[in-house]
């Protein structure tokens, strides 16, 4: 099948057609999940759902399993009855009982699928509980319904709910915002790293780079240390600039950074994720023009060093052909740097709706063979059917893909979430030319791994 | 009461010098007259002789952070989903379905060439257009796709919150996929708000297997003693464990329900002449029903820990009165023991007089504190999840239940004698004898009557007591779940995971128990505890704490 493929123009899928009624092993999580994991990158914030316990149970379990750190969501708790006239009397206990119990900085509010199939008035109803509450915290409330998106989704709505009803008027101080997109803790770590270093000081939307990657304790501690401040999101308004990742926001009307630029006219910058050469460069070019400062030589220095070993070592990735699946904008990242390496992506595959994401990874990577699929709203039925007839030698994403990878008999490079199945799935990093580094070394070691598993004479040497 | 209780001698006056009733003062101190009415009542002091009534199975209060899941999460995720070639389809949006993936480590090993079913996770994933016009349509296409696609002898669906409330009727669209199809489709109503916790899914499940499979095929079974396993889940290959020591005895078993099992195991599993109970909480409806239908007697098992699982075995070779079978049961008993008392003795000599903390399930938490008490480890506290009163304070209890608006809620099926089918398993005569030698049948004592005196007994633990537990009692090991294991660990307290354990197993049967013992050994006697505090913290700590005196010498 693979030779009929013309170098003009996008091979034909298999016939999918018949499997539409039913999604076989998602690749898609649901929405308040990425909402859930925004605020836990808010300092002292807790998550709260609005809605039945076990949709939070459910997210804690899959958070935590990636993470491998406490994550607390409360939950409204709904019963029969709230489910048939409304959860205001539960959302009125839960927000009493945690703000009591945790007195947190915020609470985040989002609502599952249950309390929008209701169709609570949620602004309403948070009135009525700041009225009856006194000592309420900030609420910033999200509407989650799973039926309309996916956790990405879930993600970016928190970040832009979080600007639109905590930004203050501005007040001008000089540093950049930063809305990193769904990476991982080592990915955060490392931006405000990178942006630092250009003397900006920046305010990181979410950042639960110590929330969700943090120490043993000392001491007990309720709410983790660590996430943006609330003081520091009203500030946002006074920043120089907007920095926001992720190709796909580019053809989106309304986003957070977008939000910030009407308001109060901050300029958004937006920008591919970094990962890999190019859009890593655009990322140091951006920072150059808003800092005024030039590159350090250590980044510089970084980046030479991943050259060198992409000499050292193009040959052995050269050719391969690879199938990335996960988050849109991830996928469009890792993409642009396979094709950099010289791996050809044969499948490019993302789970949740992103009407925009072919078009976009199309602009990111105009180099990206034609032969390329590009699919939004795939499953890991799909993706199989699909990877079967384009025999590939590497999968690229997160822990759902290895029941593939063993039917093919190739090996599954983690990236993206989940990752349940390998240690420190929270801290891959993939960002800067750090990431790019150490993306790439595991890559090449995968290959010759395999190579010297596969080989019957036993090279020590490779 | 029956005369099996071995009521535990002893009282825990204290630990670490604070009695259990100042601990719980600690723990409801401060909290709002409500709730802590509440808890009050979910934390209580032991007695085992008469065990106290404990405040359980009623609503976590919103905002108060639980490790309890949803009733489809016990419905489907954890009765119906280790059913091995059932296509399972869930009805809702994504997540409900994606959640309950794969994600229990229920294991199951099928024939060569068929499909693991479990694999999949099949959803209808539903969209804003199925919310607002129904979603029957886009189920029923479902299931004709997954009979298309795999062609299995059955589909199970299940329904989530949102199907609930938007008035789906799954149980029709079944019905008629049934017809149309000519396999057998049902469905749960299991919409997640349903019940308090996970364990109204299981009653719903019960419900279920009993009236769409339980009996379907009548194909008989000449093996000599055949029982089922009832309330086993094969969590890291327990079931096989189970399975392979019964196998040495000479005992079949038909079904294990539900772990590592086919479809075709459950409708032929009425067959059995005893069914035994692992997990009381969530399968005692079953055991119940069988007994009432076929005829098929049950009594309470229990196959964690040594002691517990040479008990099991002697009463199911009592239970058939046959001299060669008890023979063969003390055989692989003594065999079994002769490997396990060593090792058990050596890891014994290192952990003596520690003390564990139990906070799980509905049934582990009382099973693991015989697996502890082996190694010389005592659980001075411990609670269910989702259990219910009875599961603490033992059956005699279950006519003092109040019903609630919640358990209102599940369905209580009517259940008769078959007229054809039912057959006592045991004559009247036998079973009398068997009891008034002190042979408990259909009866389950609880946690309690096996807890030392005054041990602290917390149903639904929240973050807030735990902490105030591990401050104070200091605990050297905790058994939980993966909601909590992280922030125990945080606070340098090692936990087992006894829900998914830990990704270890089995730990069920004698070779089971030499697993958990050496799990156990190492968890205790990792050094990594002792890394937490850098040196030069340690440095500058000792120095503070030195720096005083030598200054009042001065002075
Ligand atoms: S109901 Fe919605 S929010 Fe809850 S788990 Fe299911 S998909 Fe997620
Ligand atoms: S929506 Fe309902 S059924 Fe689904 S996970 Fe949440 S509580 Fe459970």
């Amino acid at each position: 099948m693979i030779e009929e493929f013309s170098l003009t123009e996008e091979p034909k899928a298999p016939d999918l057609s018949h499997c539409t009624a039913a999604t076989r092993n998602a690749c898609k999580l649901c929405t308040p999940l990425g909402a859930c994991l925004v605020f836990r990158g808010i300092e002292g914030a807790i998550p709260f759902l609005h809605g039945s316990q076990g949709c939070s149970t459910y997210i804690r379990r899959y958070l935590i399993s990636h993470f491998r750190e406490p994550m607390d969501i409360a939950a409204s708790n709904f019963n029969e009855d709230s489910a048939v006239f409304g959860g205001a009397k539960n959302l009125h206990a839960g927000l009493k009982n945690v703000s009591r119990q945790y007195k947190p900085a915020l609470i985040g509010v989002a609502t599952t699928c249950l309390s929008e199939t209701i169709g609570e008035d949620m602004a309403a109803l948070l009135l009525d509980c700041r009225r009856a509450i006194p000592d309420l915290p900030p609420v910033v409330h999200v509407s989650t319904a799973s039926y309309r998106g996916s956790h990405i989704d879930g993600f970016h709505d928190a970040v832009t709910a979080l600007i639109d009803q905590l930004v203050l008027p501005p007040d001008p101080h000089g540093g950049v915002n930063l809305l990193p997109g769904m990476l991982s803790t080592a990915d955060l770590r490392h931006l405000r790293e990178l942006v630092e270093a250009f003397g900006l000081p920046v305010t990181m939307l979410p950042d639960y780079s110590d929330t969700l990657d943090g120490p043993t304790w000392m001491d007990y501690e309720a709410l983790p240390e660590g996430g943006t401040s609330v003081e520091a999101i009203r500030r946002m308004s006074g920043a120089r600039a907007t920095l926001e990742f992720g190709d796909t926001l580019r053809f989106t009307r309304r986003t957070a950074a977008t939000n910030l630029a009407e308001r109060f006219g901050v300029v958004r910058e937006n920008l591919g994720t970094p990962i890999g050469l190019r859009a890593t460069e655009a990322m140091i070019q951006a920072l150059e023009r808003i800092s005024g400062r030039p590159c350090p030589p250590a980044i510089t220095a970084e980046r030479g060093r991943l050259l060198d070993s992409m000499v050292d070592a193009h040959k052995v990735v050269f050719g391969k052909r690879a199938v990335v699946y996960g988050e849109a904008d991830l996928v469009i990242g890792l993409t642009s740097f396979l094709c950099e390496i010289g791996v050809e992506p044969v499948l490019c595959a993302s789970g949740g709706k992103s009407e925009h994401f072919p078009t976009a990874l199309r602009v990111a990577v105009p180099e990206l063979p034609s032969t390329c699929m590009v699919r939004d709203n795939m499953d890991f039925a799909d993706i199989d059917a699909l990877g079967k007839e384009l025999k590939p030698d590497v999968l690229i994403g997160n822990s759902k893909g290895y029941g593939m990878a063993r039917a093919l008999d190739i090996p599954l490079v983690h990236a993206g979430f989940p990752i349940h199945d390998r240690l420190g799935g929270q801290r891959v990093l993939h960002v800067g030319y750090r990431g790019a580094q150490q993306f790439y070394d595991q890559i090449v070691n995968t290959f010759l791994a395999r190579k010297q598993e596969k080989s019957t004479v036993g090279y020590s040497y490779l | 009461m029956s005369t099996e209780a071995t009521i535990p001698t002893g009282t825990i006056e204290e630990v670490e010098g604070v009695t259990p009733d100042a601990l719980r003062e600690q723990m409801l101190k401060g909290l709002p007259s409500k709730t802590l009415r509440k808890r009050a009542k979910q934390i209580v002091p032991n007695d085992p002789e008469t065990p106290p009534e404990i405040g359980a199975n009623s609503r976590t209060i919103p905002g108060i952070i639980t490790q309890r899941g949803c009733t489809y999460a016990g419905c489907r995720g954890v009765v119906i989903g280790p059913i091995h070639d059932i296509l399972h389809i869930t009805h809702g949006p994504v997540g409900c379905g994606y959640y309950s993936w794969m994600t229990r480590r229920n294991l199951a090993r099928v024939p060569e060439g068929q499909t693991n079913y479990m694999q999949y996770c099949m959803t209808t994933d539903m969209q804003e257009d199925h919310i607002v016009f129904g979603g029957e349509k886009r189920l029923a296409e479902a299931i004709r796709e997954a009979y298309r696609l795999f062609k299995p002898k059955a589909i199970s669906v299940y329904a989530t919150c949102p199907v609930g409330l938007i008035g789906d009727d799954i149980h029709s669209v079944c019905r008629q996929a049934k017809e149309e199809l000519g396999i057998n489709v049902f469905g749960f109503s299991c919409e997640g708000y349903k019940g308090v916790s996970q364990s109204a899914g299981h009653h719903i499940a019960n419900n279920g297997v009993f009236k769409h499979m339980i009996g379907l095929d009548d194909t008989p079974n000449d093996a000599k003693y055949k029982i089922n396993i009832l309330g086993e889940y094969n969590i890291g290959g327990d079931a096989w464990a189970i399975d392979e020591l019964l196998k040495k005895c000479g005992i079949s078993i038909l079904a294990t329900l539900s772990g590592g099992v086919s479809y075709d195991e459950i409708i032929n599993c009425h067959q059995a002449d005893l069914n035994v109970v692992m997990c009381h909480r969530s399968i005692n409806y079953m055991a119940e029903m069988m007994e009432t239908k076929f005829g098929i007697p049950w009594f309470k098992v229990n196959f964690i820990g040594a002691d517990s699982t040479a008990k099991s075995l002697r009463k199911i070779a009592k239970y058939f009165d046959d001299k060669e079978l008890m023979d063969r049961v003390e055989e692989v008993i003594a065999a079994e023991l002769a490997v396990l008392r060593p090792i058990q003795a050596e890891i014994k000599a290192k952990h003596q007089g520690k003390k564990a903390a139990i906070f799980v399930g509905g049934s582990r938490a009382h099973h693991y504190q015989d697996l502890f008490g082996d190694i010389g480890i005592e659980t001075v506290s411990a609670g269910y999840e989702f259990a219910h009163r009875d599961d603490y304070e033992g059956r005699d209890v279950l006519p003092n239940i109040k019903v609630d608006a919640d358990s209102r809620n599940i369905e209580e099926l009517d259940v008769e004698p078959d007229e054809t089918r039912f057959r006592p398993r045991i004559s009247p005569e036998a079973k009398q004898k068997l009891i008034d030698a002190g042979f408990a049948f259909s009866d389950y004592l609880g946690m309690m009557r096996e807890m030392k005196k005054r041990a602290l007994v917390i149903d639904d633990i929240s973050h807030h007591e735990l902490e105030h537990l591990i401050k104070t009692w200091k605990p050297d090991i905790i058994g939980s779940g993966i909601k909590d294991k992280f922030i125990i660990e945080k606070m340098g307290v090692p936990c087992k995971q006894l829900h998914s354990y830990d990704y270890g197993g089995p730990y069920a049967s004698f070779a089971g128990a030499i697993n958990f013992y050496k799990e156990i050994d190492r968890m205790l006697s990792t050094k990594v505890w002792s890394y937490v505090v850098p040196p030069w913290v340690k440095d500058r700590k000792a120095a503070a704490t030195e720096a005083p005196a030598e200054e009042q010498k001065a002075a």
